[in-house]
């Protein structure tokens, strides 16, 4: 099923020439005034609802202690404390200074940490899925549908499930090489330089629309399958390699489970996993510090999205759609 | 096999391989070794002992196992429909072309990107009981709002009196509402794939709004509803995370799922062999809900031209 997914501010593309007067007036019929009226009212009501909560993060995460657990709340700090450095006001609230030099969270750390680990699963998975995806899209082999429905079997199989097992394997690896797995950042990235079923599949959808005859010529002209794969479909393949990237990153930088079996010494936590370690610490009871340090770990993901958004809507409408 | 044939497989399997290594090595011997431990007493620091079917054995007279696995499906029960009508209406509004499309779809797709974590924390303090927002909000209509995860209730019947958790479950299931945002995303697109011409001969034909969505928008979007069904179904089996962050599966295991069973038997116990058992449990259960899916989808799911 092939689908034209619109990016939002852009109108979609007309079907079917010119329309039938029928159709016109109909058109027009629907977008009266009142029906309008409500559609917005129901949107401006549920946008309201959706942003409330981190209204109220940010709020909660610029008030003091005191003054984020009285009742009834309320919205608008009556004083943000401003840190000073040198004497000097700059206009980063003393909270979240609090935060990042807090040695209970270890901001820097944790951020390096996450920064380390979602890299190379960036890189792993990059260089790793489009080979493959490269593979089944390009390639016509023997077996190779065969393989292609195993692999996508594969996503089914959930990581709770292999996560005993592969624990029971890095524990023994650990004892039988002189290499260490457990209590490293190695299981969280090594996996992902051996494909990724779904990205391995939306890399797939990708090559496959790019026209054969460009790999025809460069195969005539004698350039080699890792020539084409390397000088022709990757530099056309920018946009859906982004998605790839973006995705894997925001998985990396989401993770919890993971790094909660992985990883044994807090120097090693990484942000999602240094949260929570820093909540149940304190019992839940700073929330303006643990507000404060929510948003700094939400604000990258939020500036990434702006940043790509284009590529992020895209990425996921496709993985919905041509199945 | 001619010498072109031999030549593409070769070029085939060199450029899949990473996968064909990675698959024998993290999902076909994970895969197995995990069947294998599942009928073994296995604990970490000794060598696994054969001991037949007894884990599962012990896993059907396990009241813990089967109160986690009540409440993964109660939640799923609470959190797949809501999940699907939301993604659904939000989908509709949101494909209406008014002025500031763009601005709503991005509102509603934000709270996906939050990071698990960073959303537990700012749920847990919505949903405080003494001093959360939404309690607030609930005041000021009159509304003396419970404690949400960590309520408890006590009916006194004939005699007994029994302990209920009423709101943790639910307010687990709304929260996830929140981010709904990717599964609106998929919707939107599947809108735009709707032939506007459907719509038209319906409106023809007298179909008013409800009749559209009847005959013209749900079957269309049949195929993308199947999808996100799947994917929630999947989901919603190993729900970890949020419960183990915001309740850590309490109030008295009112929000224990089966995967948090799962991970304390394994790396609180050190029960690997039983864990396993666990493991494979899920998979069957996911295997086996999605297989019902895939046999229903034959009544209600629609594919254009295939």
């Amino acid at each position: 099923m092939m689908t034209t997914y619109t990016h939002p501010g852009r109108s979609a593309p007309t079907r079917g020439g010119a329309p039938r007067p029928i159709a016109a007036e109909l058109r027009k019929r629907k977008r009266s005034h009142p029906e309008r009226f409500f559609t917005h009212l129901a949107l401006l009501l549920i946008c309201a609802g959706f942003l409330l909560p981190f209204v109220w993060m940010l709020s909660t995460s610029l008030k003091q202690l005191d003054e984020a657990m009285e009742f009834p709340p309320h919205f608008i700090p009556r004083k943000i404390d401003f840190a000073r450095y040198n004497d000097v006001p700059t206009p980063v609230p003393q909270n979240y200074i609090n935060v990042i030099t807090s040695k209970r969270f270890d901001f820097p750390r944790f951020s390096r940490n996450t920064l380390i680990i979602a890299g190379l699963c960036v890189i792993g998975t990059v260089i790793s899925s489009s080979l493959v995806a490269y593979g089944f899209a390009r390639i016509n082999f023997r077996g190779r549908s065969v393989l292609f429905g195993i692999m996508l079997s594969t996503m089914m199989i959930p990581f709770p499930v292999l996560m005993v097992s592969m624990f029971a394997i890095y524990h023994w690896l650990g004892d039988h090489t002189p290499i260490q797995f457990l209590g490293t950042f190695k299981p969280l990235w090594i996996g992902s330089f051996f494909g990724n079923a779904f990205y391995v599949f939306l890399l797939r959808q990708f090559f496959m629309t790019i026209p054969d005859e460009l790999s025809e010529a460069a195969r005539i002209d004698g350039c080699s399958e890792f020539g084409i794969f390397w000088k022709i479909i990757l530099p056309l393949s920018k946009p859906a390699l982004t998605v790839v990237a973006l995705f894997t990153f925001m998985g990396a930088w989401n993770d919890f489970l993971g790094p909660l079996v992985y990883l044994q010494r807090p120097e090693h936590y990484t942000l999602a996993l240094g949260l929570q370690a820093f909540q149940s610490q304190h019992g839940g009871t700073v929330w303006n510090q643990l507000m404060a340090a929510s948003v700094l770990i939400i604000l990258p993901v939020i500036t990434l999205y702006f940043l790509k958004q284009k590529a992020f809507v895209q990425g996921i409408a496709t993985t919905g759609l041509k199945g | 096999m001619t010498n072109e044939e031999r030549k593409n497989l070769r070029n085939g399997l060199a450029f899949c391989s990473p996968w064909l290594i990675g698959f024998c090595v993290f999902t076909a011997i994970p895969v197995g070794l995990s069947f294998y431990y599942s009928l073994c007493d296995y604990r970490i620091l000794q060598k696994p002992m054969f001991i037949g079917a007894a884990n599962y054995q012990m896993l059907m007279d396990d009241s813990v196992f089967w109160k986690s696995l009540k409440n993964t499906l109660y939640y799923a029960c609470l959190a797949i429909p809501s999940a699907m009508a939301v993604s659904l209406g939000l989908a509709m509004l949101l494909n209406v072309k008014i002025a500031g499309q763009h601005f709503y779809r991005t509102i509603i797709f934000l709270p996906s990107l939050v990071p698990v974590a960073a959303s537990c924390m700012l749920w847990l303090w919505l949903l405080n009981g003494k001093l959360g927002l939404i309690n607030a909000l609930l005041a000021k209509v009159g509304i003396n709002g419970p404690a949400w995860l960590t309520d408890v209730m006590l009916t006194t019947g004939s005699g007994a009196s029994v302990t209920n958790y009423y709101w943790a479950m639910p307010a687990l299931a709304f929260m996830s509402l929140w981010g709904t945002g990717q599964t609106v995303t998929i919707y939107l697109a599947g809108l735009q794939d709707v032939p506007q011409e459907l719509y038209e001969a319906a409106e023809i034909d007298g179909a008013g709004i409800l009749g559209r969505m009847r005959h013209v928008t749900l079957p269309m979007l049949s195929p993308v509803i199947f999808f996100n069904l799947i994917m929630s179904v999947i989901g919603v089996l190993q729900v970890f995370t949020v419960p183990y962050i915001m309740t850590e599966g309490g109030p008295a295991r009112a929000t224990y799922f089966l995967t948090m069973y799962l991970y304390d038997n394994a790396f609180k116990f050190l029960k690997f062999g039983y864990a396993s058992a666990l493991a494979w449990i899920q998979l069957l259960l996911i295997l086996s809900l999605t297989g019902i899916a895939f046999w229903t989808s034959k009544r209600w799911v629609h594919y254009q031209g295939k």
